[in-house]
């Protein structure tokens, strides 16, 4: 990967240590870098520390939680920061779409009263002028009839149609940076097409940078462009997505990419297994 | 004779005057010893299929028989033999093992019913759950422990080895993989496969995820909407679909891409 870490950098994660309470540490000695419009991909499994990586760049990480190292975005420490420091960066400077669309978007709210939150909150507290970013923003992730959409109450959209809507909040500012965690692991096959399509083409326009978790490696194949591998709170493997899902070199790296490419193998053989790879006492 | 015959199988769910029609019309045969995919989106009926199959539901309208017999609608003491000969693995093995009895109890659940029992007479329950338990990789000692003292692999093996307990000739997974990570997946997989190999089993095998029932099923159907829309040779359905949405499943499976 590109070392990006100067001043122009979007995020630059150094030495992140993450533990809870007296635990042993989940994250261990983490560097990330993302330069302007780069995405990264975190790949790992369950218990990995990847979700708590990202929950502690967005500082939503429970209070018994102990963080060292430093978290940079745009130039600007992160650790340490007050909450309502970090709630001005959140849905501003940096957006987020989780995976599961119905827990993110308020029951009682239309779908474009709460895009026009989060613009209003950051942006501009003017009605009219929030309706029309509200609008071109759902434009922008391929809704074909904006209005009916903003009008729309989250029971009355499909679980693709939320994650558009979340989409559409988590981009209305334009932020530096956006960060999904499993964005599509709840939808089905043929929505989560769509979704995917949407996210690469409204990244592009905006310009963001995409931090994007994922346990489905040809997911991230298809929207990042760079790979970190996390294996028990370390990274043990950097590189492009390219680099990376064709020649692994860290021996979990390539089992997990073999696991995973049911594409390449006969139909009915054994599948490959990580300790075909590596010897895990787990 | 198929193994199992399923003719013309509606279920409509109504409440008040909602009706909703979660499956369709369907009819289907499966051979003794066939691995079948049944693929489809959420809603498109695959589970309520299984439902009936399994005679945990009873039809709206049309029949299921298996071995030459009926079982749709059939009451539940006269079901003995459907209930030895077919298990079920489900997706969550947290919530599909009881956490308040130890692996040898759970395992040995479905030896314990009288009806099971007047099929496949008194088996040793402690002998049986120490040759399933071997059979899925987990030590003897597994059965003293509890549910939560394993990793979601490991107590999938556990809801695998209880279905097994019975000698079944039929295994439905129903999207028994879905929730593993991927290693774990392969490894869950590849036992499954063996298992179904070595005891000559049926598996029906449920799932979203097309690239998983392309590995593990010769044969698949598909299913929108309460319908079978398309079966066939799984290589089939991937390389010709003869259906749009059969076609519009297959390009949706991402699949690795590099990008510049």
């Amino acid at each position: 990967m590109t070392a990006t870490n100067g001043p122009g950098a979007t995020l630059a994660v150094r030495d992140l240590s993450i533990a809870f309470g007296r635990q042993k540490p989940v994250v261990r000695g983490l560097d990330l870098d993302l330069a302007p419009g780069q995405r990264l991909g975190i790949i790992g499994e369950s218990g990995s520390g990847k979700t708590v990586t990202a929950l502690a760049i967005m500082g939503l990480l429970p209070e018994n939680a102990r963080v060292s190292g430093s978290i940079r975005l745009d130039g600007r420490e992160l650790v340490g920061l007050s909450d309502r420091a970090l709630s001005r960066l959140r849905g501003d400077q940096m957006g987020m779409i989780f995976q599961e669309p119905m827990t993110a978007l308020d029951p009682t709210m239309t779908a474009g009263r709460q895009v026009a939150e989060v613009f209003r909150l950051h942006r501009d507290r003017d009605a009219g002028r929030a309706r029309a970013a509200v609008l071109e923003v759902l434009g922008a992730v391929g809704f074909d009839d904006p209005e009916r959409i903003a009008d729309s109450y989250p029971h009355q959209l499909s679980g693709g149609q939320r994650q558009r809507v979340v989409t559409a909040m988590a981009l209305v500012n334009r932020p530096d940076l956006v960060i999904c965690d499993e964005p599509t692991t709840a939808l089905d096959v043929t929505v989560q097409a769509t979704v995917l399509r949407v996210l690469d083409e409204v990244l592009d326009a905006v310009g963001a940078s995409c931090l994007f978790i994922s346990h489905d490696l040809a997911v991230v194949s298809q929207i990042c462009s760079d790979v970190v591998v996390m294996l028990d709170g370390e990274v043990v493997e950097r590189g492009t997505a390219d680099q990376v899902f064709n020649e692994p070199r860290h021996p979990y790296a390539a089992g997990l990419v073999a696991t995973a490419r049911l594409d390449l193998l006969e139909p009915g053989t054994r599948l490959p297994t990580v300790a075909d790879h590596v010897r895990r006492d787990r | 004779m198929s193994l199992y015959e399923v003719e013309n199988l509606t279920r409509v769910y109504s409440s008040g005057p909602r009706r909703v029609v979660a499956l369709d019309d369907v009819s289907l045969t499966v051979e003794r010893g066939q691995r079948l995919g049944i693929v489809g989106e959420s809603g498109s009926g695959k589970s309520t299929l299984i439902r009936l199959m399994a005679s945990l539901d009873r039809p709206t309208s049309g029949e299921v028989r298996f071995d030459g017999r009926v079982v749709s609608g059939v009451p539940e003491r006269r079901l003995g033999f459907l209930r030895a000969s077919v298990q079920l693995v489900l997706q969550d093995p947290r919530s599909s093992l009881n956490p308040r009895m130890n692996v040898g109890d759970i395992v040995a659940e479905p030896l314990r019913s009288p009806i099971i029992r007047r099929e496949r007479g008194d088996l040793d329950p402690r002998a049986r759950v120490a040759e399933v338990l071997d059979a899925v990789g987990l030590p003897v000692d597994a059965a003293r422990r509890y549910p939560h003292e394993f990793s979601g692999g490991q107590r999938q093996r556990i809801a695998i080895a209880r279905a097994l307990a019975p000698s079944p000739e039929v295994l439905i997974a129903d999207e028994a993989v879905s929730a593993l990570d991927v290693s774990v997946r392969a490894q869950v997989l590849n036992l499954l496969m063996g298992l179904v190999d070595e005891l000559g089993l049926t598996l029906l095998f449920v799932s979203h995820d097309l690239a998983v029932v392309r590995h593990v099923c010769p044969d698949a159907v598909v299913m929108q909407a309460g319908r079978i829309v398309e079966a066939g040779p799984t290589q089939r359905l991937f390389s010709e679909p003869e259906h749009p949405y059969t076609a519009r499943l297959v390009a949706a499976i991402p699949a690795f891409r590099a990008r510049p």
